[in-house]
């Protein structure tokens, strides 16, 4: 990718932050808390901008932002030394502040008690693709069709995680604690499971032949 | 066509996808790129985090996360 890899002259504001980060002293501790208090009000806003997509409430809430700044704080000080200025330093500590978000939000899916997953929820894949019931009976052949190219063209790993995500609406995050792996990990095995099964409904005349193409996947959103 | 554009939508992959470890490794560029400039320009220069991030929710979530967080940014110093 372009840009990217390049040392570049950090602007004024960020050579501040990573001077007090690396120093000693009070100027470091003063840096430490300044961070953190920043990185504790991204997470805040973060967990609250995802109101309704997740469960967590109340002094919940707050310990989950807590946690997440202080993680994110843990992170950015093992990576300072690599900070080479081709963002803002703020833009770069916040990011870790959003990712600790969203890997506690994956990690908190299984830790309620409200979660009763039934495997394969099948009825509910309509749903989640955005059609509607009075659609159902044109597309039931189709849906067959992708049914049955589930079962038999996708490899064991791609079916688990295809069923879980798209049929039992399970976050991509939550599933990769699950699974102990890592969400590029997962998206990749979904990447190869969606143009396999396009693939399939191709061959079969469901579908037009395999084109790439950009995709919206506002399903993808909603679940997770 | 199958008049289901969602799942056409859903089968469709974008070869140019970068997948999420690397989107995310500059995400934090991606963003300052749209805030300094705009979103078809991060776009422009970055096409595969930009095809990643339509086709992946969890990393577009936090996109739009990161992108709200460093918008703020200068309301930030209190």
């Amino acid at each position: 990718m372009p840009g990217v890899s390049g040392e570049r002259e950090l602007d004024a504001e960020s050579a501040c932050w990573v001077e007090d980060l690396r120093s000693s002293g009070p100027a470091r501790e003063l840096a430490l808390a300044r961070l953190h208090a920043l990185l504790l009000r991204v997470a805040r806003s973060e967990l609250r901008r995802r109101e309704g997509r997740h469960p967590v409430v109340g002094p919940e809430l707050d310990d989950l932002a807590h946690q997440a700044a202080d993680d994110a704080l843990v992170a950015v000080m093992a990576k300072v030394g690599r900070f080479r200025g081709e963002s803002r330093f703020t833009t770069w500590a916040y990011k870790f502040a959003v990712l600790e978000v969203s890997a506690k939000l994956g990690r908190h899916f299984w830790q309620r008690p409200a979660v009763t997953l039934e495997a394969g929820q099948w009825d509910q894949l309509p749903d989640r693709l955005g059609l509607r019931p009075d659609e159902l009976a044109e597309h039931a052949e189709l849906l067959a069709a992708l049914r049955r190219a589930v079962a038999e063209d996708l490899t064991d790993r791609q079916r688990h995680v295809f069923t879980a995500i798209v049929v039992d609406g399970v976050p991509l995050d939550a599933l990769v604690v699950q699974l102990g792996s890592s969400r590029n990990a997962i998206y990749k095995t979904m990447f190869d499971a969606r143009r396999k099964l396009r693939a399939a409904l191709a061959a079969n005349g469901y579908l037009a032949a395999p084109a790439d193409g950009p995709a919206d996947l506002d399903w993808v959103r909603r679940s997770s | 066509m199958t008049g289901w554009p969602e799942l056409e939508a859903f089968l469709r992959t974008d070869p140019r996808d970068v997948g999420c470890d690397q989107a995310l490794r500059i995400l934090d560029v991606y963003v300052d790129l749209v805030l300094s400039d705009t979103a078809e320009a991060a776009a422009r220069r970055y096409p595969g985090v930009a095809a990643h991030l339509l086709a992946c929710g969890p990393c577009a979530e936090d996109y739009d996360g990161l992108l709200a967080a460093a918008g703020r940014a200068g309301d930030d110093d209190t």
